[in-house]
């Protein structure tokens, strides 16, 4: 090992070589990758059939490069600094009328971006995705305005969602019970707690019913008991014949409110079954 | 057999797909009441903490009118008659463009993670930009019509015309606003030169001047003049409040096939490039 005496050896760039980031998603696949053929189910309804769905994302990594910056890159045809994500790599199932599909999967293995796929957020670059109708993602926080009293926040997210003005009225009590905010509601929504305002935004977004739901980790909003609720509340969505798609970490809410689970990594699907046997692998794989 | 032939067999649809410009345009048309409530909710919070509230949509436009009458008053030898209205009445109309086109190029990429976590037509968010301008506008009209009177224009039968105009105006101002925000999507840089371009145009569009009287040495700018849809919306509308200004009325002819051509352009234009606005990239 060489030992460095000299603090400008450290920062001298000719004695160190050139970084080159790592990519992000190695292209190594980590099982076979040929695309599995969608296994088709006659009996059961199908709701969601993804085929194939391949997502990339381009981005410049890191805003500017050193060398290259301003008027200089509008001439250079390179395309230095640009990488390409290779984020879903074929993955291919077919998800069936009242199922509840949990999706596991590390930090950054792809679960987001499979799900804004599935709602058509985010283009795929090939493959698709087919639904019976189209799929929603809980979540109406970004439509919310902070300076807003939380009541006129529920109209606005209710109309964001697609309801009318008389169906939010009608659902604008059981709203704010279930949210708990009954003595703050006309205050904005920015003198809120962080908790009271992710209950907020559950609240509304749950309000509905749902043909194919995704949520994405937002059960984890509130304290224990908001949390029990709102499973509740996602497995009465189920009950009445909705399709659900839960992204999450925690194994027990997947084992709880799923009776099938997709397990992603690095952009593959890697299993895709019962919930339980799923979640097991997943933990046996990651000790 | 294929997915894509199971999924037509059991009546599924691609996600994501665009959908026909004839349902798109009438699922945007179920949700004009979010891109109503959209409008006027940030409407109110963009003013709510100041002190003065909702009155700074007013205040705002009479300084800029003080502020550019003084300066173009002083400056000018050869003014239009009647030229404090005469500012008036151009700088609360084209601020309104202003407004629309600004706002309008920020509606996709200033809400990305609206536009990334539901769906609903896109073309809900530059409307809703333009509805907040609207919304801002009409109260600047009433303050218009009240300066109007105090700087000794009485009133008369033909400010009702311009209800007509408006409507024309906002049809315009409408198209420019989904050109705008889709320029915005595919080169950010749009939105920097933007305020330049509207800047030249606020000084191009006989805001400040009569344009008859400056250019009258060059008699084909002037007659260039009849075909500027800005000029045409800020003449017509001194025409019908004030007593000094006429306009030939062919102007409203022109400026009618300006707002539909902008707004059938625009829309088409916008529609045609749904599936790109959710991309983060």
């Amino acid at each position: 090992m060489v030992e460095l005496t000299s603090f400008d050896d450290l920062i001298n760039p000719r004695l160190h070589a050139k970084f080159e980031p790592a990519p992000v998603f190695d292209d190594s696949p980590m099982v076979a990758s040929e695309s599995p053929k969608v296994a088709i189910d006659g009996d059961r309804v199908p709701v969601v059939i993804v085929d194939d769905l391949h997502v990339k994302y381009q981005v410049y990594s890191s805003g500017k490069s050193l060398g290259g910056a301003g008027a200089k890159r509008l001439l250079q045809a390179s395309t230095r600094g640009i990488r390409e994500v290779h984020a879903i790599k074929g993955i291919s199932f077919v998800a069936y009328e009242n199922e509840s599909i949990g999706v596991i999967g590390s930090n950054g293995s792809g679960k987001s971006t499979l799900m804004r796929t599935i709602t058509g957020l985010t283009t795929p670059a090939s493959g698709s995705v087919y639904a019976s109708s189209r799929p929603n993602m809980l979540g109406v926080g970004a439509a919310l305005i902070a300076d807003l009293s939380g009541d006129k926040n529920i109209v606005l997210g209710g109309l964001a969602l697609g309801y009318n003005r008389q169906e939010i009225s009608a659902m604008r009590e059981d709203i704010i019970k279930f949210a708990e905010l009954e003595e703050f509601i006309d205050l904005p929504m920015r003198t809120y707690s962080s908790g009271m305002s992710a209950r907020l935004k559950f609240a509304i977004a749950a309000s509905k019913q749902h043909d194919i739901l995704i949520v994405d980790e937002a059960l984890a909003v509130g304290d224990a008991r908001f949390r029990k609720r709102s499973e509740a509340r996602i497995r009465e969505i189920r009950e009445n014949a909705g399709t659900i798609f839960l992204v999450s970490h925690s194994m027990n809410s997947i084992i709880d409110t799923c009776n099938r689970a997709l397990w992603i990594e690095k952009g593959v699907l890697i299993m895709d079954g019962d919930a339980k046997t799923v979640v097991n692998a997943y933990k046996a794989k990651k000790k | 057999m294929t997915a894509a032939e199971y999924a037509e067999q059991q009546g599924l649809n691609r996600v994501g797909a665009r959908p026909s410009l004839r349902s798109y345009l009438m699922q945007a048309w179920q949700r004009r009441d979010f891109a109503f409530e959209l409008a006027r909710s940030r409407l109110q919070a963009t003013n709510q903490r100041n002190r003065l509230g909702m009155l700074w949509v007013i205040i705002k436009p009479t300084m800029n009118a003080l502020m550019y009458g003084v300066i173009f008053g002083l400056l000018q030898a050869n003014k239009p008659h009647d030229f404090p209205a005469y500012v008036v009445i151009g700088v609360f109309f084209f601020e309104f463009f202003t407004g629309s086109v600004n706002s309008g190029a920020k509606s996709i990429t200033g809400n990305a993670s609206l536009v990334q976590s539901l769906s609903f037509p896109r073309i809900t968010l530059p409307i809703a930009a333009v509805i907040q301008q609207f919304l801002t506008l009409v109260p600047m009209l009433g303050v218009m019509f009240i300066y109007c009177m105090i700087l000794g224009t009485p009133p008369k039968w033909s400010w009702l015309m311009v209800v007509p105009l408006l409507a024309l105006f906002t049809m315009f101002n409408t198209g420019m606003a989904l050109v705008c925000a889709r320029l915005t999507v595919h080169i950010r840089d749009f939105t920097q030169f933007l305020p330049l371009i509207t800047r030249v145009l606020f000084y191009t569009s006989g805001v400040l001047f009569g344009v008859d009287r400056i250019l009258n040495a060059f008699p084909i700018l002037v007659r260039m003049f009849d075909f500027h849809p800005l000029y045409q919306a800020l003449q017509i509308a001194r025409g019908s409040i004030m007593n000094s200004v006429d306009y030939p009325p062919f102007y409203w002819v022109v400026l009618g096939v300006w707002a539909v051509v902008a707004l059938v352009g625009g829309t088409i234009y916008f529609w045609s490039a749904e599936e790109r606005y959710g991309r983060i990239d």
